[in-house]
């Protein structure tokens, strides 16, 4: 048995050890530990896949959350700007309402108080002749109470009327 | 650190002094010894006490012989200090070969000189004289399927490969694969990823092709891995040499051999035999460098194992042999931290092996499948 030159006994021992331990191995040991590191292998990158969708997700998610905040804020404030330009609207048109109204009332009233006093005044105007009569009346009835005054009046006036 | 290096050196250098003046008996011969240790036996030595002497006492563990001549023989390596009946013939085991002979063990040169065993265990021949030039004898031999230490001690790797690569994937189907990994799967999974991702998926691009050879490249690495490892345990029942046997490494060669070239690609032959692209001139030499570069790529493979593994064995049989070569056991120091050094590097080196040997295949069967670049 030299140490360069292959036994024969040994070569076929080998190999049938080689043979026999690859065929056993890769049935009994490889095909199973191979796959569970492969599923375990796919596991994993299946989940940083999901972990990475989940955190892109919850990125858009925020996104959106904001916007909907931004625009409940945009919304709120218009609301808000409406509701004041409603108001001042409101309240400008009651105001010139108010102010035709009044002016109406104003001008109404106006034309009553002429009115009346118009009426008025012919109402005293009637009462001041109806006294004036009365007292005309009175003065004459005293003036012309006796007959000498009488006799006087008519005398004196038929001395103004010269008969001329 | 500085001053126990130089405590160790005086000490390794008085117990040399020491060595130089004992008297000079039996010699040591280290070469003898390790060229016993790296290479194959038939029975599985465990220890010798008193070697050498009147009361030496070797334990081994009697292997069993497997013959082929003219049938199959079976019997215990325990048989072999004597002749052998198989069959209608007999058989003689003397240093490391098996010779066909008759029922009185003689055995013949081409000149026709009849060589027998004497009563101590000797060749002599006719004259009685010690015969040692065994290349002369003209006998028979039987086909050796033995299972020698080597061959046991690879059934003992594999075995093992199967202990734990079996119980790691229990584990796996038990607990399934998305549970931590538990005791020696946690062994087996750096190892199993190691040689999937960094050598073969690196290696073979193709998904489907590289899954297909994983198996093969994992026991290769494996079985390559754990013979170097029962290799390094210096004690029974480690010390074995297989990893740096040339029958190993030539048959796991052969077997890389075939992994390369059975499933080699069209473009692949097209691209030794054709070389498309190169002119005609250059072509004639170019194609039978390529076609023996087929042949040369597994020899290199059997060979950088063969060699880096004898070799580490070598080395540290050697250290271990300074101590009984200077006879002194001053030299023990010395021998330790070198032996502690060279352990540490031969495990490197029995990874790194193991390693570079399924590399290379893969990176082989990877140029034999790929898609050709141009």
């Amino acid at each position: 048995m030299g140490l360069l030159t292959p036994d024969p006994g040994l070569v076929f021992w080998t190999t049938l050890t080689f043979v026999i331990l690859l065929l056993i191995l890769r049935k009994v040991a490889w095909k199973p530990i191979l796959r569970a590191i492969k599923v375990r292998q796919e596991y994993i990158q299946f989940s940083l896949r999901d972990a990475e969708t989940a955190q892109e997700t919850l990125a858009q998610i925020s996104v959106k959350q904001k916007e909907i905040i931004e625009e409940g804020r945009r919304q709120r404030d218009e609301i808000i700007r409406e509701a004041r330009d409603l108001k001042n609207e409101i309240i400008r048109e009651a105001k010139e309402t108010a102010q035709v109204e009044a002016t109406r009332i104003i001008q109404q009233t106006h034309e009553q108080m002429v009115r009346e006093k118009k009426e008025a005044i012919l109402a005293i105007k009637q009462q001041i002749s109806m006294l004036s009569l009365d007292i005309a009346s009175k003065i004459l009835r005293e003036e012309l109470a006796t007959n000498e005054r009488q006799k006087y009046i008519i005398n004196r006036h038929l001395q103004e009327v010269s008969l001329n | 650190m500085r001053k126990i290096l130089c405590l160790l050196i005086c000490v390794v250098f008085t117990g040399t002094l020491f060595a130089s003046g004992s008297e000079k008996g039996d010699e040591f011969d280290a070469s003898t010894l390790i060229m016993h240790h790296i290479g194959d036996s038939h029975e599985w030595n465990i220890i010798s006490f008193n070697k050498g002497k009147e009361n030496e006492l070797n334990i081994t563990l009697p292997l069993p012989i497997i013959l082929w001549h003219k049938g199959l023989h079976i019997f215990m390596s325990s048989k072999l200090h004597k002749i052998v009946k198989i069959g209608d013939n007999y058989v003689l085991y003397e240093h490391g070969h098996f010779y066909i002979t008759d029922s009185n063990g003689e055995l013949f040169d081409a000149e026709g000189n009849i060589y027998i065993k004497n009563a101590e265990g000797e060749i002599i021949d006719a004259e009685g004289a010690v015969f040692t030039d065994f290349d002369k004898i003209i006998n028979a031999h039987p086909l050796d399927f033995s299972i020698t230490q080597n061959t046991a001690s690879m059934f003992m790797g594999a075995i093992l490969l199967l202990l734990i690569f079996g119980q790691a994937a229990r584990g796996y189907i038990k607990r399934g694969g998305l549970s931590v990994p538990q005791g020696v799967q946690l062994l087996v999974e750096p190892l199993v990823l190691f040689v999937r991702d960094d050598i073969v998926y690196q290696q073979i691009e193709d998904q489907r092709k590289a899954d297909f050879f994983v198996p093969y490249l994992l026991t290769l690495f494996c079985f390559i891995l754990i013979n170097n490892l029962i290799g390094l345990v210096p004690f029974f029942p480690g010390a074995s040499n297989v990893s740096g046997n040339i029958s190993f490494t030539f048959t796991l060669a052969i077997i890389s051999f075939l992994a390369v070239n059975i499933f080699a690609s069209r473009d692949y032959w097209k691209h030794i035999f054709f070389a498309p692209g190169i002119p005609f001139l250059i072509k004639i030499f170019i194609v039978p460098v390529e076609f023996v570069g087929l042949f040369t790529k597994p020899f290199a493979l059997m060979l950088r194992l063969f060699a880096n593994i004898t070799a580490g064995h070598i080395i540290i049989l050697s250290l271990a042999s300074i101590i009984f070569v200077m006879k002194s056991f001053f030299a023990s120091p010395l021998t330790i931290i070198l032996a502690l050094v060279m352990f540490c590097l031969e495990l490197l080196v029995a990874f790194l092996q193991a390693y570079i040997f399924t590399l290379l295949t893969a990176l082989f069967i990877g140029m034999a499948v790929n898609k050709a670049h141009h």
